[in-house]
């Protein structure tokens, strides 16, 4: 694996978080601290996200976590590198992840796919735009099928996507507007059906 | 106990027992990559699918299934020959057709297995999986396209040599192994995942394109640097030897062997003597055997007995020590001494001097005081032992001397012997831990025993034996790790000052007005004062002959047949596999040349009358290797007091400890990898 980003040369848990980090391995029996990581690194994922706008996860995270577990850097490598959650080179501000699994691609994905790259500028997959804003990546199943296609972006899903949608999204958030509330954009309420109702259209009649 | 029966064959084994091992103890070899009877079971290649009658009708991993009594196993079914034909399938989708040029081939597991059960054409289309190739520093190559994933690497680094950094980055087709950061591996353990990889993989980085294995001619030989005395092969090639491979043996180095005894071989060819040299007018010449014996009989003959004095280097084989003592005896002189490091211990007895408990008897201890050594570098296989002992737990391990990182956790005592002190008196809450074990050890180091109060530290540390119950009936808890191949062997020789005799320091001080050096090679020979006739019997051209006024060219541990002891005590016969270069010849034989030359001639004329001589007055080298107990519990001598000084590193660089390894270029390189200010100063 070449690395051609800047390394950060130290990483500290903030106080708040080194709570949370004691929290997470007091939940697992003693000598069992490896299980865990996942949430050390999670935790400094996050909190590189709040200092630098960056949520990802530099080795010398992974280096405090292994220190503070007690394991050889190895252990925690072979973990970070294995989930594709956690990001392991600078991405930017909004983290595009389109679900291009056979559900969403059925319904249109492909479309979501080259929307996301024209409006953010992106222009393969893994990449990050100029301005920093957004890392566009291809994910595998999200689980929410039943409101395919989904574009997740940073920690919540965007559902019922199109095109127009993506890129009003997208606007939206380059001209400095937060996100949205998260789940359906074809304004449905959770998987209700898309059309309206289509049974459970009236209320039951009282006392029969 | 379960009884099985495989392909027929009835067999038992203890429960708790895989279906590989019933099937390897019915005699039925079981195809396998990543199962390895010394590491932990991954399950993860598929290779070693058997059938298991009554049990789900599908192929089953025997590597990892756990016997049951009345099991019926087949091992060459039709299943189980479709279902690893098809696991091979899988196997050499992403594996390079590139036997050819792989180092591996010849001794390649896949390449074996894939005669049995691969396919004659491929009917895989798409693109393999590219993997960049990782340096991982000078002793092992990296070629990842090869890896078939086994993770034996892994586990060993993991498990065995205790640093752990190997392992399986990213996933799925993305899979790769490797230390994800790029760096050199810093195990001393480090070639024996040359041998564990299956494929080639990791191959030896100076062994690369050199020879195939079955143009090798191989030999079974015992290592001399260090004082384990690992089982070793040696494969040559004509008069030169390529590479050297641990043997097994579960006694002493079970199948690993250290990096430094497995890489040092190119030292063989390096700075070698190979016809004697005179010094005439300040300057050496080369000069024939005649001129060479004719030059030190005269000095000889002009100089008084007690004026002539021999000292005995750290590779000599117990052959040419015997042959040097003798003949010292015959010029009338009680100055000899093999202790070239200036330990003035106690030696009158065995058990003063060796290693009792006994390399394999470590993993019965249930604690351990390592006083003044660090195994890791003085015997890195026999660190291994100890890990293996500490990770199966309950194994407390106190260090007292420098703060290392010994693979496995440790307790420090203190720097110096203020601690063995503390101990003694109790003050030290490490002396409750000694106290509640009922197989407490020590390991004093050779290194603290060289000191200027090494006598003393050596009864201090026997006190602490006897005080804390190591030494009974059942038990020996004392033990000396030597440094020095040759040291444990020389001392059964009794290769020590006689009466009146001159002692190493005297003689290296200028005691001596003929001193003959048998491999003795420190940096103390250098300055030997001038007034010396200096005589050089040896292999490489260092400190040693650099000082000489008669070099003789002897032979290196794998031109000659010898007999080594370990640290153990334990006598080991190694073979002969290449000739020595040039003039040089078989140390024994120059020996009893010059002795025939000077009129006392040694008692023997081959070999076979040697070793009968040997074990006629030695009765030790005759015995069969036995661990004795520690019923006499008699204390070694002590003189002067404990000093204060803190315990220096033994070694200063594992890489480079004797002729052989400085003279190696490959460890070198190893200096400058781990090293660097220390590779800088050496140029």
């Amino acid at each position: 694996m070449s690395i051609n980003h800047a390394e950060p040369t130290s990483f500290a848990y903030t106080d708040a978080n080194m709570k949370l980090v004691q929290k997470a391995i007091k939940k697992y029996p003693e000598g069992k601290q490896m299980s865990a990581v996942k949430s050390l690194l999670d935790l400094a994922q996050r909190q590189m996200g709040e200092q630098t706008g960056s949520a990802w996860l530099p080795r010398a995270a992974m280096d405090v976590a292994a220190e503070i577990l007690g394991v050889s850097p190895m252990r925690v490598y072979e973990v970070a590198t294995f989930y594709t959650m956690f990001n392991l080179k600078p991405v930017g501000k909004y983290h595009l992840q389109v679900c291009t699994t056979t559900p969403c691609w059925l319904r249109g994905s492909d479309d979501i796919v080259s929307a996301c790259k024209k409006a953010s500028g992106v222009a393969h997959f893994g990449g990050t735009s100029e301005d920093g804003l957004f890392t566009l990546k291809e994910v595998e199943c999200l689980g929410a099928c039943v409101n395919a296609p989904i574009l997740q972006i940073n920690d919540d899903y965007y559902e019922d996507m199109n095109a127009e949608r993506v890129e009003a999204l997208l606007a939206d958030l380059k001209a400095g507007k937060p996100l949205p509330p998260a789940g359906s954009l074809g304004g449905r309420a959770s998987s209700a059906p898309a059309a309206g109702l289509t049974s459970l259209t009236s209320n039951p009649t009282a006392g029969e | 106990m379960a009884k099985l029966t495989i392909d027929g064959i009835e067999v038992e084994v203890p429960n708790g027992s895989t279906v590989i091992q019933a099937c390897e103890a019915a005699g039925i070899e079981i195809p396998r990559f990543c199962y390895h009877e010394r590491l932990s079971v991954a399950g993860n290649c598929r290779m070693c699918l058997v059938e298991i009658e009554k049990m789900p009708p599908k192929p089953v991993a025997s590597c990892g299934q756990p016997v049951a009594d009345g099991m019926v196993v087949h091992t060459d079914s039709e299943m189980v020959r479709k279902g690893r034909r098809g696991v091979m399938e899988f196997l050499l989708i992403n594996h390079p057709l590139d036997c050819p040029i792989c180092d591996q081939g010849g001794e390649c597991d896949l390449q074996d297995e894939a005669v049995a059960y691969g396919r004659d054409t491929s009917r895989y289309e798409e693109d393999k999986r590219s993997v960049a190739q990782p340096d991982w520093g000078p002793l092992v190559r990296t070629t990842m396209t090869r890896c078939i994933h086994c993770t034996r690497c892994v586990r060993f680094t993991t498990e065995v040599a205790g640093t752990a950094e190997l392992g399986g980055t990213f996933r799925g087709e993305s899979t790769q192994i490797g230390t994800y950061v790029q760096k050199a591996l810093t195990s001393e353990l480090s070639g024996n995942i040359i041998d564990l990889c299956p494929v080639g993989a990791l191959t030896s980085k100076p062994y690369a394109f050199t020879a195939r294995p079955w143009e090798l001619r191989k030999t079974d030989s015992i290592d001399v640097l260090d004082a384990l005395g690992s089982n070793i092969r040696i494969d040559a090639r004509g008069a030169e030897v390529l590479r050297i491979l641990p043997r097994i043996n579960d006694e002493v180095n079970e199948e690993w062997l250290g990096d430094k005894s497995r890489f040092s071989v190119d030292g063989l060819k390096r700075r070698r003597l190979d016809r004697p040299w005179i010094r005439e007018n300040g300057k050496l010449r080369p000069a024939s055997w005649e001129e060479a014996f004719a030059a030190i009989a005269g000095k000889i003959k002009a100089t008084a007995p007690e004026k002539i004095g021999a000292l005995v280097g750290d590779l000599a084989d117990v052959e040419s020590m015997l042959a040097l003592k003798e003949f010292m005896a015959g010029q009338g002189s009680a100055n000899i001494d093999c202790r070239i490091d200036g330990a003035a211990y106690d030696v009158s007895k065995r058990a003063f001097y060796s290693f009792n408990t006994t390399i394999a008897g470590i993993e019965e201890a249930d604690a351990l005081l390592i006083i003044g050594s660090n195994p890791r570098h003085e015997a890195p296989v026999l660190n291994a032992r100890i890990r293996k002992r500490w990770l199966a737990g309950k194994f407390q391990v106190g260090v007292i001397g420098e703060k290392a990182d010994l693979t496995y956790k440790t307790t420090h005592l203190g720097e110096g012997p203020a601690a063995l002190q503390a101990l003694l008196d109790g003050t030290h809450e490490f002396a409750e831990v000694l106290k509640g074990a009922a197989k407490p050890m020590l390991i004093i180091g050779a290194g603290a025993l060289a000191r200027p109060d090494g006598a003393a530290l050596h009864a201090t540390a026997w006190k602490l034996a006897t005080q804390f119950n190591m030494l009974n009936a059942e038990w020996h808890g004392f033990n000396v790790l030597q440094h020095a191949a040759s040291r444990v062997g020389a001392l059964d020789l009794g290769l020590l000052p006689g009466t009146n005799g001159l002692s190493a320091q005297a003689m290296l001080g200028g005691a001596a007005d003929v001193l003959w050096l048998l491999g003795a090679d420190n940096e103390a020979v250098r300055n030997i004062p001038n007034s010396s006739f200096v005589i050089y019997q040896g292999h490489h051209g260092d400190a040693g002959a650099s000082r000489a006024d008669v070099i003789l060219p002897g032979a290196a541990y794998t031109e000659k047949d010898g007999t080594y002891v370990n640290t153990e005590g334990r006598v080991q016969s190694a073979y002969i596999a290449v000739k020595p270069p040039g003039d040089a010849r078989e140390d024994w034989r120059i020996l009893r040349a010059i002795s025939a030359y000077l009129g006392h001639a040694l008692p023997y004329d081959t070999l076979e009358q040697l070793r009968a001589h040997l074990k006629a007055n030695y009765p030790v080298f005759g015995q069969e290797f036995r661990r004795f107990a520690g019923t006499d519990t008699a204390a070694p001598a002590s003189y002067g007091a404990l000093g204060d000084a803190p315990f220096t590193p033994a070694l200063a660089n594992y890489y480079q400890t004797d002729v052989i390894s400085r003279s190696s270029p490959t460890m070198a390189a190893c200096v400058a990898a781990h090293n660097p200010a220390l590779a800088e100063a050496a140029e």
